[in-house]
């Protein structure tokens, strides 16, 4: 860490990240519990992940959780800053604020209701469940978390910026691509990563969404409950996490070197 | 390009996306609250809600809420300013979100050990001599695991708004020969507002609605109008309550928005 | 914007790999092939290798989905979308999925083995002659408790639940027939019972029994009661079993005063594309020896006589989960009340969680 924070403040972030860290590492921990429970450790045992590595259809689900979480991230990415746009440019507080509240409709609605909705207006469309129906929820309901935190980014952008960068003869593609998308790309990024928070959290929706033998990791994890969680999915996340962990450190380091600058920032 | 309906184009799919996955639902959530348990119109739906059970329900999911928002806000705030300080502060922002990607239902049960009667969370209260407390199923685990939930959440937006703040302001301040906390509420925080709202938003009105969590964590001593309309749905399939009960949590959201829509107009004077 | 487009380009060649990957997995598994049967059925509730060992006898692959409740599982059936050849609800389930045609009649020509299964639980109420649907597994809710935390004390009935020495110690199922049920099993009444004022009278001596309970819970139960959380619990004994397997202080106890029986069974949805698989799964469920070994993995109660001599002896002479017939005689199966009143009773029960 730097040195230009206190102490103090230096042992609140600390304590910060072990809470935040705290139930992994317990969850880690019990993997490797040879009892077979999360609780009351017996002794070390590696056999979780020597059974895991021979369960091709929990590696299938854990593939389509991904794929999932990824390829909707993106999707509701790009149309939740093209909603943050058009959204911006409505000049009525009024109006303004009810296509905003209709925006936030998916996140206040439980999961249940927008599940089973969801899976009316598939069947009434005629899509067939699976995949596809798992991909468009998740990107619905990701669009307006992607919108929240695009928005602030937007509208704290100055208008004098723009009309500068207009009178020095910007096309409107321009003032796009090099001044708008480069000031927001903070609250894109945010986006992005909220949105694969919510992809991967999702038990409900995709519940009543899938079908056809299609399975997402949460809603096989919520189906073991009734007959107890194995530690097999202590094991599995276990793996999952020191993955993205890796992966994101990988990805700071490559993005931080290309750079040429030192001061400049990954999501810059 | 220049013709004004090419360039409402970019409108296209988000317009799109309100009128299938926000319009229709919401059309579909008040066509079947206006349907009794036999699938005639009726009114019964709406007038139940005005019984006391489901105002005292109300009531608690907005108390709950707002103290999960004001917490996770006050533990918020200076995690992000202090991350904003750090050297690597992208890297650590990251981090802070990483641990949301791990199954929720995992967490909880992880935080149902650490919070059991012989878990981590004792033995420290012990160990500190306060002695062994029932902390599981009590309003303390079930906001403080909330608060967990949220606050990444909260982070994120927070964290941006500080992060552009221009380091000469502060010092301008400084050379001023304003206090910290001065400098803090007469410029990082007005500044920084529209983060924290983004922040706020994102937690209370999921916030309102939470309902795992009231019976893993709370025991079920804790009910919310989440839980009411999961058991509706759920365990007496009575679809028509719980899209009652939805539609007045639709309604009670845009009163919230409506209201901080307006708070921001002030402040930008 | 340059980084931006760099990455998205990046994240779309991933997903293009994995989706590879998936369809090389899915067809190296057989699951993309025409000859499948969709079993839709609680999660880690049943047998893997069972499941192995039919796809080898019979050339059929199984796809398993997974469902966490019953309402929700018909929910997915209702609405179509997916051909499910084989659902496992429970009895009162199964009589609501009957009532909205949505199964279809059971070919009993197609499944000699149903011979089987013990007469007790054939041509139950809920489903007249098992027109639809064939026992899979079956149990009770009683009380599982840890006489050793409890210092010797002894449990026989719902009434003891009442005990004011039990403060705090009383972990209940988040289910509102079990415990309605129970408050009014406890007053003598029916669990079926629906009049108003017995409702009533079980709800304030459940609202006297709130000090005691310390908190209403869905599966975690097992985890709590397991570790010594709580020393009470009110269960299935499905749940009872698993407990008991972990933690050697509990035990379980069917009450005095009655309880509920209960019932998985297999049934063909309306939805089924493969009914002939669907007929030759159910027959090799019921396969003494293929049940014998699938009730030692899942342990639950097994309704296949046949299935018993080839099960370890100290589990079939259990009598808390093979009660004797004088047993279960006390035990009263869930009849359909109807929305109106189940309606009643849920509202019952929130309120008595907000006590």
């Amino acid at each position: 860490m730097d040195k230009r924070i206190s102490p103090l403040s230096r042992i609140f972030l600390i304590v910060m990240f072990a809470l935040l860290y705290l139930p992994i590492f317990y969850l880690i921990f019990y993997s490797f519990n040879s009892g077979g429970k999360m609780y009351g450790f017996e002794s070390f045992t590696l056999d979780r992940y020597r059974e895991l590595f021979q369960n091709t259809r929990l590696l299938i689900i854990v593939l389509n959780t991904v794929v999932i979480a990824l390829l909707s991230a993106l999707i509701s990415t790009i149309i939740g800053v093209l909603g943050a746009m058009m959204i911006n440019k409505v000049r009525s507080r009024r109006a303004r604020d009810s296509l905003l509240s209709l925006n936030n409709i998916l996140i206040v609605s439980p999961d249940v209701i927008i599940g089973a909705s969801f899976l009316i207006l598939f069947t009434i469309a005629g899509l067939k469940l699976g995949f596809y129906s798992v991909l468009l929820s998740h990107i619905a309901f990701s669009i307006p978390i992607v919108v929240l935190m695009v928005l602030p980014k937007i509208s704290e952008m100055s208008p004098s910026l723009l009309d500068a960068a207009r009178d020095l003869g910007a096309s409107r593609w321009e003032v796009m691509t090099k001044v708008v998308i480069p000031y927001i790309t903070p609250g894109i990024f945010a986006g992005f990563f909220m949105a694969l928070t919510y992809s991967l959290d999702d038990f409900a929706v995709t519940f009543f969404v899938t079908g056809n033998g299609f399975t997402t990791l949460s809603v096989e994890i919520y189906s073991l409950a009734r007959r107890g969680i194995s530690l097999d999915i202590n094991a599995l996340s276990t793996i999952i996490f020191l993955i993205t962990m890796v992966i994101v450190v990988i990805y700071y380091l490559i993005t931080n070197r290309t750079k040429k600058a030192p001061d400049m920032e990954v999501f810059k | 390009m220049e013709n004004k309906s090419t360039r409402s184009l970019y409108m296209i799919p988000y317009v799109i996306w309100i009128a299938f996955f926000v319009i229709a639902p919401i059309l579909l959530v008040l066509y079947y609250s206006f349907q009794d348990l036999n699938g005639n119109f009726s009114l019964t739906n709406y007038q139940n809600f005005f019984t006391p059970i489901y105002l005292e329900m109300t009531l608690s999911s907005f108390w709950y809420a707002f103290l999960i928002t004001l917490v996770t806000l006050l533990f918020a705030y200076p995690t992000a300013y202090l991350l904003t300080k750090l050297k690597h502060k992208q890297l650590w922002l990251l981090l802070i979100i990483v641990p949301s990607w791990i199954n929720l239902l995992l967490k909880a049960y992880a935080f149902l050990g650490i919070f059991g009667t012989y878990g981590m969370a004792n033995k420290l209260l012990e160990a500190i001599g306060m002695g062994s407390k029932q902390l599981l199923f009590t309003d303390f685990s079930f906001v403080f695991v909330a608060v967990y939930i949220f606050i990444p959440f909260m982070i994120l937006p927070i964290f941006n708004s500080l992060d552009k703040l221009n380091a000469t302001y502060l010092d301008a301040a400084n050379d001023l020969g304003a206090s910290r906390w001065t400098t803090f509420r007469r410029i990082v925080f007005p500044l920084t507002i529209d983060g924290v709202k983004a922040g706020c938003q994102i937690t209370f009105i999921p916030a309102l609605s939470l309902f795992m969590l009231t019976r893993l964590i709370a025991g079920s001593q804790v009910i919310t109008l989440g839980t009411a309309i999961e058991q509706q749905f759920l365990v007496t399939q009575d679809w028509g309550m719980g899209s009652t009960i939805a539609v007045f949590l639709i309604i009670f959201m845009f009163i919230v928005m409506f209201a901080t829509g307006t708070k921001r107009r002030r402040a930008r004077g | 914007m340059k980084q931006l487009v760099r990455l998205a380009v990046v994240i779309l060649a991933v997903c293009g790999i994995l989706l590879f990957t998936i369809s090389r997995l899915n067809a190296s598994q057989g699951y993309s092939g025409n000859n499948t049967l969709t079993v839709y059925n609680w999660g880690d509730y049943i047998d893997p290798e069972v499941l192995d060992s039919f796809e080898e006898e019979t050339g059929i692959t199984v796809i398993y989905e997974t469902f966490d409740t019953n309402e929700a599982m018909m929910t997915k059936i209702q609405q179509g979308g997916t051909s499910y050849d084989i659902a496992v609800p429970s009895e009162y389930m199964i009589e609501k999925l009957k009532e909205e045609d949505l199964l279809l009649p059971i070919d009993h020509s197609k499944i000699p083995n149903l011979k089987n299964i013990d007469e007790r639980f054939l041509d139950l109420s809920f489903d007249p002659d098992n027109k639809y649907s064939i026992p899979y597994f079956w149990g009770t809710v009683g009380i599982v408790y840890n006489s050793k935390q409890l210092n010797g004390m002894k449990i026989n009935s719902w009434d003891d639940l009442w005990n004011p020495t039990l403060k705090n110690e009383i972990i209940f199922t988040d289910s509102p027939r079990e415990i309605i049920g129970m408050g009014l099993n406890s007053l003598g009444y029916s669990l079926n019972d629906t009049d108003p004022h017995h409702l009533q009278e079980a709800y304030d001596k459940l609202v006297s029994l709130k000090p005691n309970v310390k908190a209403l819970l869905g599966d975690e139960n097992k985890m709590l009661l397991a570790s010594g959380e709580a020393s009470i619990g009110v269960v299935w004994s499905g749940d009872a079993s698993e407990i008991m397997s972990e933690n050697e202080d509990l035990d379980y106890v069917l009450p005095e005063e009655g309880s509920n029986l209960w019932f998985d069974n297999m049934v063909i949805p309306k939805t089924a594309k493969n009914v002939d698989a669907a007929h030759k799964f159910m027959n090799y469920m019921l396969d003494p020896k293929v049940a014998a070994k699938n009730t030692e993995y899942v342990s639950y109660s097994t309704p296949n006589e046949e299935a018993l001599q080839y099960m370890p002896e100290e589990m079939v002479n259990d009598k808390r989960f093979y009660p004797s017939p004088e047993q279960t005689e006390r035990l009263e199966v869930y009849e359909n009340l109807g929305p109106e009143k189940l309606g009643r009773i849920n509202e019952l029960f929130l309120q008595f969680k907000m006590e």
